[in-house]
C-alpha cells in the first residue's frame, strides 16, 4: 500500500541524493518526493510517498534512520492530516470552448494564471484525487504540458 | 644527506607556526594532520598525489608514521586490517581522481564487514569542482552507497569538525567507513585552529542498551529451550563480547556455532564450538541450526552464505536477535525476540537473569553429528597436479593438509589474513581461531586481492604477533604489488599461496554445477612466485610435493623476515561439505564419514 513518510533531514547538500538513492539501491520506489525548507533554516523536511507492504516499509524506515542526516522520520498514513498537491496545466482553448474550460476551472477552484491566443494556464491546488480529476477532465480539450509537484502533507492539530 | 637536512629544517619550521593572539592559525593541511593526531592515530597508509601535495607536505613535518604502498587498495584494504586486528580505527589517504576511485573496492569491502576505517581523499579545489577538472572525480557521489557516511569539505575552518565527526561515527555504534573529501584549496586556507572536545551530531544516537522487557523474554524462552543454539558474528567481536559469550554458553551448555566474521569469537576447540556454519560450515553446525529449537543470533546478519534457503533455515526454531543496528533485525529472517543494543550489555543483562542447564540430549545429538561427520579431506583421493612437478613419489599436497599444519606448527597463535576463495574456506575449516581477530578476511564483499594488504596492516598494527597470509594464486595476483611495501617496511609476514593453477571456488561450481566447462578459470600462465618474492627482495619457497610439506612450512615460520612459499596443491580439491544455492543447510553435499 501507499505510506507517506514526513521525514526531518539536515539542510545539506548531498541529503537528498542520499535518501533517493537509499530507497532505489535498497529496491524501493518512490511515488512523489517534496523537498522543502521548513521554520527552522537548519532543517529540510521530505515527503516521500513510497509503495511499500509493512515489512518493506519497516526495513526502508530503519535504513533511513541509519542515514546521519536523518533527525526524525513520522509515518503520517494513518493519521489526519492536511494533504496537498499542486499542479499547472497548459490546456488547449479557442473562442469556442474557452467558456466551457473556465466554468470547469470554477467548479474546482482553480485559477487561471495565463491566457493567450490558442492556451490558457490553469493552477490547481488539492489532494490527489482532486487534482487527478480536474487533469481528466482537460483531457478532451487537449493538454499541451503538464506539471505536478509532489504531495505534501501536515498532521492535523498541534501534534507535529 | 640533502635529504636529511631538509627533513631537519622542515621539522624547524614547525615551530615557527603563526600564533595570533592566543589563536593558534594553520593550514588546512596542518589542521588535518592535528586532527589525526589529537584521533590518537599512530599510522596512515596512503598514496601521494596533486590534490594531497599540501597534506604530505605536512606528513613529511609530522611524526606520524606513513605506509607507502603500491596501489591505493592496498592502503584502503591494509588500513582496514589494521583496523580489524586492533579495533582502532584505520586510516588511508588517497589524491584525487584515480586515487580515490582505487580506494573503492576497499571501502566497499570494509563496509560489508562493518570495519572502522577512515578514509581521507584529495579532491579538485573548490573553484573547480564540477567541470571535469584533471583527475576530479566525484568521490562522496561514488562512495555514498558503500560508506556510513561520508563528507566533502568546502571550508578549511569546518575541518577539524568533520574530522572530529567521522572517527566517532566510524567507531561507535556499527562501526564502518567513513571518507572525508578535502579539496586542495581547502588544504592551503589557513584559519584560527581549535580540535573539538565532543560530538553534536542529534540524528545520530546509537542504542547500547537493550531493553529489559525484550532481555526478560529472551531469558524466559533460552530457559525454556529444549534444543538451544547460539550462532554468533562479528557483532560479538567489534562489542568485545567473547568473555560474555563463553560465560553464557558454559552456564547454560548451548552450542556455539560462528559465522566467518565471528570465528575466534568463541574457542575453536571448545567442547561447545560448532565452527562455523552455512555454505562451507561444519556439517554438525548446519544440522545444529536446522534442527534446534531457539536459535539466538548475537551480532550476525543471517547472511545468504550462512543460511542457505531461508525457508529451510531454522524451521523449528523461535529466533532471538541481539544486534546493535536495528534494520538488521527481521531483514531476512523472522525474529521473534529482538534486542537492539551492544552485544557486550546485552549479554552481561542477561547473564545474571538465566538459570544454569544441561541440555543432555540435545548436547549428545550434536556429538553424535560431531562422530559421524567430522571435517575431513581424503588423503591421496586426488592426482598430482602441477604436470612440471619433478621427482614426486610421496604424493600430492593437499590444500587442508597446509592449513591444519600451520595450525598446528604455530599451536593456532598467528594472525591468519586470507584472499577470497576455497583456501579462505579451508583456512575457516581447518584452523581453529580460539580469539578475537586473528582471523582477517573478507566476509561480506569477498574481495580477492585483500589478503597480503591485509596481513600488512595486520603486522604494522600487532608487531609482535606473527602474521600469516594464505592466500590462492588466482588473489594473491590481485594485489601482488604489495610484495614491494612489505619489503619496504621490513614486515615479516609468512605468505602461503595455495597454487592449484585454477580460480579454484568458481572451478568446483563449474565442476558440481556446469558439467566441467570450465570457463576461463584455468591460470596456466602464473609467474613463477619464488622469482616474484625474490625479484622484491623477499624470500620464495616452494612445496611441490607432500615431503616437502612439513620441512618447508618450518623453514619459511622460523625465517626471520618476509616470505612467500608457493605451495602447488592438488588441482581439483573441492570444499566441502557444501550447501548448493538455493538449497537448505541440512541438503549438504560431500558429507563425509558415514
Amino acid at each position: 500500500m501507499q505510506h507517506i513518510l514526513s521525514v526531518l533531514v539536515e539542510n545539506r547538500s548531498g541529503v537528498l541524493s542520499r535518501v533517493a538513492g537509499l530507497f532505489s539501491r535498497r529496491g524501493y520506489s518512490i511515488d512523489s518526493i517534496a523537498v522543502g525548507p521548513t521554520e527552522d533554516a537548519a532543517v529540510s523536511r521530505m515527503v516521500i510517498v513510497v509503495e511499500a507492504d509493512e515489512e518493506g516499509l519497516e526495513q526502508i524506515t530503519k535504513q533511513l534512520h541509519k542515514l546521519i542526516d536523518v533527525i526524525k522520520i513520522h509515518d503520517i498514513t494513518k493519521e489526519a492530516r492536511v494533504e496537498r498537491e499542486l499542479a499547472l496545466i497548459k490546456v488547449q482553448a479557442d473562442a469556442q470552448n474557452r467558456g466551457d474550460i473556465l466554468q470547469i476551472v470554477d467548479i474546482f477552484r482553480a485559477k487561471i494564471v495565463d491566457v493567450a491566443e490558442k492556451s490558457l494556464v490553469i493552477e490547481i491546488t488539492g489532494d490527489t484525487e482532486k487534482v487527478d480529476a480536474l487533469i481528466q477532465l482537460l483531457r478532451s480539450f487537449g493538454i499541451k504540458e503538464l506539471v505536478r509537484t509532489g504531495r505534501i502533507a501536515m498532521v492535523r492539530g498541534m501534534r507535529s | 644527506m640533502p635529504a636529511i637536512e631538509s627533513r631537519k629544517q622542515a621539522v624547524f619550521l614547525r615551530g615557527g607556526e603563526a600564533i595570533l593572539g592566543s589563536e593558534l592559525v594553520v593550514t588546512g593541511a596542518e589542521a588535518l594532520i592535528r586532527c589525526l593526531e589529537a584521533e590518537g592515530v599512530e599510522v596512515v597508509f596512503g598514496y601521494p598525489g596533486g590534490a594531497v601535495l599540501s597534506i604530505y607536505d605536512e606528513l613529511y613535518k609530522s611524526n606520524l608514521r606513513h605506509v607507502l604502498v603500491r596501489h591505493e587498495q592496498g592502503a584502503a584494504h591494509a588500513a582496514d586490517a589494521y583496523a580489524r586486528a586492533t579495533g582502532k580505527p584505520g586510516v588511508c589517504i588517497a589524491t584525487s581522481g584515480p586515487g580515490a576511485t582505487n580506494l573503492v573496492t576497499g571501502i566497499a569491502t570494509a563496509y560489508m564487514d562493518s570495519v572502522p576505517l577512515i578514509a581521507i581523499t584529495g579532491q579538485v579545489a573548490t573553484f573547480l569542482i564540477g567541470k571535469d577538472a584533471f583527475q576530479e572525480a566525484d568521490i562522496t557521489g561514488i562512495t555514498m552507497p558503500i560508506t556510513k557516511h561520508n563528507y566533502l569539505v568546502k571550508e578549511a575552518s569546518d575541518l577539524p569538525r568533520v574530522i572530529k565527526e567521522a572517527f566517532h561515527i566510524a567507531t561507535t555504534g556499527r562501526p564502518g567507513p567513513v571518507l572525508i573529501d578535502v579539496p586542495r584549496d581547502v588544504t592551503t586556507t589557513s584559519f584560527p585552529f581549535e580540535y573539538p572536545d565532543v560530538v553534536d551530531l542529534r540524528s545520530y544516537r546509537p542504542t547500547y542498551i537493550g531493553h529489559i522487557k525484550q532481555i526478560t523474554s529472551a531469558v524466559n524462552a533460552i530457559q525454556k529451550a529444549k534444543r538451544p543454539l547460539l550462532y554468533v558474528g562479528g557483532g560479538v567481536v567489534a562489542a568485545g563480547a567473547q568473555t560474555e559469550l563463553l560465560l553464557l554458553a558454559e552456564k547454560m551448555n548451548i552450542p556455539v556455532t560462528m559465522t566467518l566474521m565471528g570465528l575466534g569469537a568463541f574457542p575453536g576447540e571448545h567442547p561447545l564450538s560448532l565452527g562455523m556454519l552455512g555454505m562451507h560450515g561444519t556439517a554438525y553446525a548446519n544440522f545444529a541450526a536446522s534442527h534446534c529449537d531457539l536459535l539466538i543470533a548475537i551480532g550476525a546478519r543471517f547472511d545468504d552464505r550462512v543460511t542457505g534457503a531461508i525457508s529451510r533455515f531454522a524451521p523449528s526454531a523461535q529466533v532471538i536477535h541481539i544486534d546493535i543496528d536495528p534494520a538488521e533485525i527481521s531483514k531476512n529472517v523472522r525474529v521473534d525476540i529482538p534486542i537492539v543494543g551492544d552485544a557486550r550489555n546485552v549479554l552481561a543483562e542477561l547473564l545474571p537473569r538465566v538459570s544454569a542447564k544441561h541440555h543432555k540430549d540435545w548436547i549428545e545429538q550434536i556429538d553424535a553429528w560431531k562422530k559421524a561427520y567430522p571435517l575431513e579431506y581424503q588423503e591421496g583421493s586426488q592426482p598430482q597436479t602441477i604436470p612440471s612437478a619433478e621427482g614426486v613419489d610421496d604424493g600430492p599436497v593437499h590444500p587442508q593438509a597446509i592449513i591444519r599444519t600451520l595450525y598446528e606448527l604455530t599451536q593456532g597463535e598467528a594472525i591468519v589474513t586470507t584472499d577470497v576463495g576455497q583456501h579462505q574456506m579451508w583456512t575457516a575449516q581447518y584452523f581453529r581461531f580460539d580469539r578475537t581477530r586473528q582471523l582477517i578476511t573478507s566476509g561480506g564483499l569477498g574481495t580477492m586481492g585483500f589478503g597480503l594488504p591485509a596481513a600488512m596492516g595486520a603486522q604494522i598494527g600487532c608487531p609482535q604477533d606473527l602474521v600469516i597470509c594464505i592466500a590462492g594464486d588466482g588473489s594473491i595476483q590481485m594485489n601482488i604489488q604489495e610484495l614491494a611495501t612489505i619489503a619496504q617496511e621490513d614486515l615479516p609476514v609468512k605468505v602461503f599461496i595455495l597454487n592449484n593453477q585454477f580460480l579454484g571456488m568458481v572451478r568446483q561450481w563449474q565442476e558440481l554445477f556446469y558439467e566441467k566447462r570450465y570457463s576461463y578459470t584455468a591460470l596456466k600462465h602464473s609467474p613463477d612466485f619464488v622469482k616474484v618474492a625474490e625479484a622484491y627482495g623477499i624470500t620464495g619457497m616452494r612445496i611441490k610435493h607432500a615431503g616437502e610439506m612439513l620441512s618447508t612450512l618450518e623453514a619459511a615460520l622460523a625465517h626471520q623476515g618476509p616470505v612467500v612459499v608457493d605451495c602447488w596443491v592438488c588441482m581439483e580439491e573441492n570444499v566441502y561439505p557444501m550447501v548448493p544455492a538455493g538449497k537448505g543447510l541440512d541438503e549438504m553435499l560431500g558429507l563425509g564419514g558415514q
